[in-house]
């Protein structure tokens, strides 16, 4: 083990995928997962462990409790090795939102995605190195899929509320997702059987049976989802056809025109009110005590909130402002209602639904640093749909680009509760 | 969409923040620059749908109203910096 924890630590001075290593890799319990070696997101509260979600504002924040998924784990046997870098709060698509950012597994001077950028970068070291370990991470607007396509891993996102989200750090309430990655679709079938379960300590914890059938007769590829890098798309073509011979294509106009505006409202309007709590008295980042309460906050909030923080802050409060209310929150959230009739009409013809994971390989830090904001926000085009209507995804690997040798991602979408067809050995 | 740089300060100070000089006229542009895009959603025909404010439907979970263990009065203190007598310390209210 010593060996491991050396291992462990050297990649992660070279590729910053932890915000914090855990002391000793020791468990006493023993289980389902003995002795298998997990990360946790920064996000997810971890005992006794300093549990950030990549933010300043939570600096020396270590939670007396364990989140229900980390209770879980280590009740079946399993190691907590350490707290994955990531976007802060999950508020990026490229995790370069903080202070500690990753450095992709195949070229350093490209991102390894976001939010979840620390726990796709590390699955994919460790896959190399053959030593075992999964990742738990988590997925608000396509925060698994995205980084596990761009370093070339699985990452599964299950459907909304079947994880507890008890001790996680939140981003968006009626949008986060506690996920797996991993290098094999049986290591996220183990973890994901013991993560999921109804949790009375969570209020929107799902208290409805899966769907135990994983088999997969028809499945459609999205059209509109084909925009993208001619190479992306030729690979997933072929892809697709060498693993169910035939397939429709279906069109999903509302998702592909609104999908990103609609999750972007209520992302933020979500995150804004969650953020209220930040404010220097009871746990993370503090100052001197001094001025009246509006000044002690607005100074502790102004000096370690960082900007994309505060610019979703600025727009979430604003779409959720008296006059802009209607136009903006509500009307995003009619709109999502639609997206989600949308993609529940094609569940009753296809099992699968699939997409490219993303637009683009893995850019460069130096091509991101171009991007405006909203540049920015349009990458998330393809994952944001799934993820708004709360759908079990995976992305696994397709294939590699010709001359970056980048990893590209196919992204598999099932309907509610159908979580075990994304576990289907069809898609290994 | 009229955003201007006194909205956004605004929305600033209702949200605990102080922007500087700069800030405020990037966020400002910024903002605006979403903002119109995400307008397009108005074209959107929405009469008679109710808004999806969960994506799958929730039913609230009732639970007996008994006494349980909880976090002990040293834990809940753990993390905060300012404290005394066993309470949070927290700025002047009035």
């Amino acid at each position: 083990m010593k060996e491991i924890i050396k291992k462990i630590k050297d990649i992660n001075k070279e590729y910053n995928y932890f915000n914090i290593v855990s002391e000793d890799f020791k468990n006493e319990n023993k289980g389902k997962l003995n002795n298998l070696l997990i990360s946790v997101k920064d996000c997810i509260c971890v005992k006794n462990l300093e549990s950030r979600a990549g933010s300043k504002i939570l600096e020396g924040y270590i939670p007396v409790f364990n989140a229900t998924v980390t209770q879980k784990l280590i009740n079946e046997g399993a190691i907590i090795i350490g707290k994955t870098s990531q976007d802060e709060f999950g508020f990026g698509s490229f995790s370069v939102n903080t202070y500690n950012i990753p450095k992709n597994p195949f070229d350093k001077l490209r991102t390894c995605g976001g939010s979840s950028g620390g726990s796709a970068g590390i699955t994919k070291k460790l896959s190399e190195l053959k030593i075992e370990h999964v990742s738990i991470a988590e997925s608000t607007g396509g925060s698994i899929a995205c980084p596990a396509s761009f370093c070339g891993i699985y990452g599964f996102t299950p459907s909304y509320g079947l994880v507890s989200r008890y001790g996680l750090i939140d981003y968006a309430n009626s949008l986060d997702k506690i996920g797996v990655m991993a290098d094999s679709l049986k290591n996220i079938k183990k973890v994901f059987d013991i993560i999921k379960g109804y949790d009375e300590k969570d209020s929107t914890s799902l208290n409805k049976e899966l769907n135990k059938d994983d088999k997969i007769k028809k499945v459609a590829v999205i059209k509109e989802s084909l925009n993208v890098n001619p190479e992306i798309k030729e690979l997933i073509l072929k892809k697709v056809k060498e693993k169910f011979g035939t397939y429709d294509i279906i069109s999903l106009p509302l998702i592909e025109k609104y999908a990103i505006p609609v999750y972007y409202i209520l992302a933020m309007a979500e995150s804004s009110t969650n953020l209220a709590k930040y404010c220097g008295m009871r746990y993370g980042a503090s100052l001197e005590l001094k001025g009246n309460f509006d000044e002690y906050f607005t100074d502790v909030r102004t000096k370690y909130f960082g900007q994309e923080t505060k610019r979703r802050i600025i727009l979430g409060t604003f779409t959720r402002m008296a006059g802009y209310r209607d136009a903006y929150y509500i009307k995003a959230a009619k709109v999502r209602n639609l997206i989600i009739q949308e993609y529940k009409k094609a569940f009753k013809k296809y099992d699968l639904l699939i997409s490219p994971t993303m637009p683009v390989i893995a850019p460069k830090f130096s091509e991101i640093e171009k991007l405006t904001p909203l540049e920015n926000y349009m990458m998330d085009i393809l994952t944001v749909g799934p993820n708004l209507a709360g759908l079990p995804h995976i992305s696994c690997n397709a294939g590699f680009s010709k001359k970056e040798k980048m990893p590209i991602g196919i992204m598999y979408i099932a309907d509610h509760l159908n979580d075990y067809k994304l576990m289907n050995e069809k898609l290994n | 969409m009229i955003i201007n740089e006194d909205l956004i300060k605004k929305v600033a100070k209702n949200a605990r923040l102080e922007l500087t000089e700069n800030e405020i006229k990037k966020f400002t542009k910024e903002c605006s620059d979403i903002l119109d895009v995400f307008s397009k959603i108005q074209e959107v025909n929405t009469k008679n749908v109710q808004p999806s404010f969960h994506p799958i439907e929730i039913k609230n979970h009732l639970r007996e109203d008994l006494i349980e263990d909880s976090l002990s009065q040293d834990d809940a203190l753990k993390n905060a910096k300012h404290q005394m007598n066993g309470y949070f310390k927290g700025p002047k209210v009035i």
